[in-house]
């Protein structure tokens, strides 16, 4: 990777990432360096088995690498203890993964509620959801919603609590076309209009004309970086 | 506020909440039980030693032939005692008019009101008794509630030979007569037996006891040793025809109470636990399974910003209603089987105050138990919550793994075929499980066991004590032990078809330090109507010489055949001489020793005499008879064993089948609990595979076969367990009666083990059925769509 900007939000630097699957060991990672920025909108492409989800729990606090840092405005993660890493997802990470994880068994706005009940400074649930457009579907349960609208509520749970960082692990992967780009759309505006740093991972190549830079991985290291001259924006979209 | 997380918590109850009720239930039994057994017991307890204190029970009781009063003042020299008090307690007969047989009775002089000091009489009904009112007595209240006979009523009675009427100034109760049970029977009867207290002049009076008294209360001092008071009393009184002291513990009605509270005390502990530990398990099986199920939720929950301890606490809430849940019905359920309990009981023990109650502590205790219990099951299901990494959570859980089963070892795999199979693969890759649920449910079959155990080892004693020992019609009991040639007398009245005589002295064994009072039963030779019969009926041999013991009493004196054994003779020509043990007899009840008529009376050094005379009747002159034997003055009770069968099946059966119900009901839960939560955690588990199978073209019967066969197989494995629990439950509670009073058959009838396991069938195939319904409303699509 190229050298980083000055004051990145996040830094990855040489991560490694082994699991061990009964008798097999398991490369996710393989020294990988990664970089977030204020405000931008990275895309993280590659094919299935590439690392991309690997990666992206690490950034997140989920998981911890084998080897390597992670260093969030100072503070150095992968010395964190489980409790360091809850208070860093609590406060700073927002996440949408590929299905949705709503808790079934709470409406819209409750899914919502779930996290701005334990924020400090949290958009109301109404709010969060009137943002991706489902103010009409707050006492709405997962199974009254379609596969479109169940995402724009785990991204409006994601976005409730104002955090710095939005890692979106394949957001549309369980989505059709136009479904998908909807779900993009709402992205991109949470991206403009709160500045979140945001960070999608797709196998699907054309989602990454919305970003800022593309990293594009495979097994388990990064195969190259682009940055990207012009934005598209998600309605232009086409796969 | 509600939080978000808390309605989560609500919905997750209301959809597993026939789960949640299930193990709820088995958590209300365990307390139920605690409840009910150890509430009787401190309720009984407590109105024992409330009424013992109020009424000033006396410590130490002994009966001689005859003391000068002067004594009494000598004996309270005891180091010891602080306090003697004599009476005089003699037999007594009631020809009621509208009784057909005599009744027994017992009279006893009492002073004027306060002035007796030990054993006080606390009156219900009417007023004390009067100086100087010789007709007047004081009534038992059994007997009076059983006959209706209310204060300002005459009675007959037969007092030393003489027939008079006497006037019942008041109904009292006594704390000597608890379980009022006269010498010799096996069960009370309140309609049969009769004490009346007498005015203390007027009966030394009738029975020429003026200055004397054959019957002596003492109390001791704190800290005072009965051991050494009883020996001491012996001494004084042997001079006068004393037959040995005891201590309060061996009074008979307290005797009978002690054994009732020891079983209760043991039960109360057993009991529970086992429900307790069910639920423990249970709570342990469904709470893994749900954080499995939930895995995805809870990665949600860690990914968004809870901590480890909010999302397993949030788990273990789940365990908290299932307590509250438990420990309230349990806490209700207990109270109100306490008060059936109370009642039953109250049959037998006439406390003026007796209530089931519950205390604070022990209604503590029992939802601190049951905490207890939860918080082992959840342990490590809440544990393995709070260590789930969030990433880990993420991922499907990998594949169950399974290996070849026993079927496959045996290659027969081809012939059971595939449902089987899968049904046997299942159950061997989790083994604890398996286990756990046959012994679980193996536990359940051997509680509702003992139910059947009880009523058949009950039957079996009546058979044995009634049907087999006794076959004589009637029994007549004389006042006093007579001449052997009495039996000829009643032989010729009309109406007799045959006659026996059995004589039967109180005597108190000795050997080494150990002693016993006993009854020494002389067999006519030849006799038929009663012979020395073991516990399984067998006639047993009596030699010509020496005496036959009963082994339980062998055991206490730790003598063998051919030792020697020391006898105080309690009746007729008192002393003390030996006997050399001859045999030892194998009995159902009591401590006895036997020999032949003749051999006794040459032992005892008289003619031979009777105490009993066995009756064989023409039951067409029956009445005639009765009416003769009412007027024979030195005749204390006439017995028919048809009636003393009647009453007593009657008096056990409601015990009986009280217990047997609650017990059935109580151990069903478990059965429930366990299959009904087994079947919805594997359906939860294996709805996806089942959906396939449904795909793919299984009818939904194969479906719920494969499914509902996994839990028959586990209820066959727990058939030959729960045998086996109920044959070992059944010897331990027959261990906790006191083998002195009782020796209760191990006899469980195939119809018990047959009751107990159609049980637990229909508790298993109800829970099936329920299960089974869900089954039915599979939804095949959308168990597909979810990620594997």
């Amino acid at each position: 990777m190229s050298a980083p900007s000055p004051n990145p939000v996040l830094e990855g630097r040489t991560l490694t990432k082994v699991y061990r699957m009964g008798d097999v060991d398991v490369h996710a990672l393989r020294g990988v360096d990664m970089y977030l920025y204020p405000g931008e909108l990275v895309v993280l492409l590659g094919p299935s088995g590439s690392g991309k989800s690997t990666l992206l729990n690490i950034l997140g606090g989920l998981d911890i690498p084998t080897s390597g840092t992670v260093v969030y405005r100072d503070h150095d993660l992968t010395a964190a203890d489980a409790r360091a890493l809850t208070r860093y997802r609590r406060e700073h990470v927002g996440f949408v993964f590929q299905f949705y994880n709503l808790i079934p068994s709470l409406t819209a706005r409750e899914n919502v509620a779930l996290v701005t009940e334990i924020s400090d400074d949290p958009l109301a649930p109404e709010e969060a959801l009137a943002l991706v457009g489902l103010d009409e579907r707050l006492d709405h349960f997962p199974s009254q919603l379609s596969g479109g609208e169940q995402q724009r509520v785990a991204i409006a749970r994601a976005v409730a609590k104002r955090p710095d960082l939005l890692l979106c692990d394949e957001p549309t992967g369980a989505l059709d076309y136009q479904t998908g780009v909807v779900v993009l759309e709402v992205i991109e505006t949470v991206n403009r209009e709160l500045g979140t740093t945001t960070a999608v991972i797709t196998h699907n190549a054309p989602v990454a004309a919305m970003a800022d830079r593309v990293v594009t991985l495979g097994d388990g290291r990064v195969t190259s970086e682009v940055r990207n001259a012009e934005r598209r924006s998600a309605r232009e979209l086409r796969w | 506020m509600v939080k978000a997380l808390d309605r989560k918590l609500w919905r997750d109850l209301l959809r597993l909440r026939g789960q949640m009720l299930t193990i709820a239930l088995v958590v209300a039994a365990g307390i139920a039980a605690f409840v009910t057994l150890r509430g009787t017991y401190t309720s009984l307890q407590d109105a024992r030693a409330a009424y013992y204190e109020r009424q000033r029970f006396a410590d130490v009781f002994a009966r001689l032939e005859r003391g000068p009063s002067s004594l009494l003042s000598s004996l309270e020299q005891i180091p010891g005692v602080s306090r003697a008090e004599g009476r005089i307690a003699k037999p007594a007969m009631m020809p009621l008019a509208d009784v057909r047989e005599p009744l027994r009775a017992l009279v006893v002089s009492e002073r004027a009101e306060g002035l007796t000091t030990l054993n006080q009489l606390h009156l219900r009904e009417g007023r004390w008794l009067w100086p100087g009112r010789s007709e007047e007595v004081l009534l038992l209240e059994s007997f009076a509630r059983a006959r209706q006979v209310k204060p300002g009523d005459r009675l007959p009675v037969v007092l030393n030979g003489k027939k008079r009427e006497v006037r019942v100034a008041g109904i009292v109760m006594s704390p000597e007569y608890v379980f009022a049970i006269a010498a010799g029977d096996v069960s009370p009867d309140p309609e049969r037996f009769a004490v009346l207290w007498m005015d203390e002049e007027a009966l030394s009076a009738t029975f020429e006891m003026q200055g004397a008294f054959n019957s002596v209360a003492l109390a001791l001092q704190p800290g005072a040793s009965e051991r050494a008071v009883i020996d001491a009393l012996d001494r004084q009184l042997e001079p006068y025809g004393g037959t040995g002291a005891y201590g309060v513990g061996k009074q008979p009605s307290n005797w009978a109470i002690e054994g009732e509270l020891a079983q209760l005390e043991s039960m109360s502990t057993v009991l529970p636990v086992i429900f307790l530990l069910v639920a423990s398990l249970l709570v342990n099986v469904v709470l893994s399974r749900l954080v499995h199920l939930q895995r995805p939720e809870i990665a949600t929950l860690k990914a968004v910003g809870y901590s480890d301890l909010e999302v397993g606490l949030h788990f273990f809430e789940l365990v908290l209603v299932i307590l509250v849940l438990g420990a309230g019905l349990g806490l209700g359920v207990g109270v109100y089987f306490g008060g059936v309990m109370i009642d039953l009981y109250e049959v037998y023990f006439k406390f003026p105050n007796l209530a089931f109650s519950l205390d604070g502590k022990s209604a503590a205790l029992a939802v601190l138990i049951s905490v207890g219990a939860a918080l082992l099951g959840a342990f490590s299901a809440v544990r393995s919550v709070v260590a789930l990494p969030p990433a880990e959570a993420m991922q499907p859980p990998r594949p169950a793994r399974y290996r070849r089963s026993i079927v496959d070892v045996l290659g027969l795999a081809r012939a059971v075929g595939p449902s089987l199979h899968m049904m046997v693969r299942e159950l061997e890759r989790r083994p604890f499980r398996t286990v756990f649920s046959a012994v679980a449910i193996g536990v359940s079959i051997g509680l509702m066991v003992i139910g059947g155990w009880y009523y058949d080892a009950v039957r079996d004693l009546v058979h044995t004590s009634f049907h087999e020992a006794m076959r004589e019609d009637v029994t007549v009991a004389f006042i006093e032990a007579r001449p052997a040639r009495a039996v000829s007398e009643l032989k010729h009245t009309p109406g007799v078809l045959g006659a026996e005589g059995l004589r039967a002295v109180p005597v108190r064994f000795r050997s080494g330090h150990a002693h016993r009072d006993a009854v020494l039963l002389g067999y006519p030779e030849g006799g038929e109507l009663r012979q020395l019969r073991d516990r399984y009926a067998r006639v047993a041999p009596l030699p010509p010489d020496g005496v036959v013991l009963t082994d339980v009493l062998c055991d206490i004196l730790d003598v063998r055949v051919g030792d020697r054994v020391e006898v105080d003779i309690h009746a007729g020509e008192r002393g003390k001489k030996s006997l050399v043990v001859s045999g030892t007899v194998d009995e159902a009840m009591g401590l006895q020793g036997h020999m032949t008529a003749s051999s006794l009376a040459r032992f005892l050094g008289e003619p031979p005499k009777v105490d009993l005379a066995l009756l064989r009747v023409d039951p067409d002159r029956s009445e005639a008879l009765d009416a003769r034997l009412k007027d024979l003055p030195y005749v204390a009770s006439v017995t028919r064993r048809a009636d003393l069968l009647t009453r007593f099946e009657s008096q056990s059966a409601g015990m009986i089948t009280t217990m047997a119900v609650i017990i059935m009901l109580f151990a069903a839960t478990i059965t429930i609990g366990v299959v009904y939560n087994n079947a919805r955690v594997a359906l939860a588990l294996r709805a996806r595979d089942l959906a396939s199978l449904r795909v793919l073209g299984f009818t939904r019967g194969e479906i719920s076969a494969i499914l509902l066969g996994e839990m028959a197989l586990q209820v066959l494995l727990a058939l030959p367990i729960g045998v086996w629990v109920g044959d070992w439950l059944v010897n331990a509670l027959a261990s906790l009666v006191d083998p002195e009073q009782w020796r209760m058959p191990i006899i469980i009838t195939a119809r018990s083990y047959a009751i107990a396991l159609l049980v637990a069938l229909t508790a298993a195939a109800v829970s099936a059925l329920l299960v089974r319904r869900r089954l039915d409303h599979l939804d095949l699509i959308g168990v597909l769509k979810t990620r594997e």
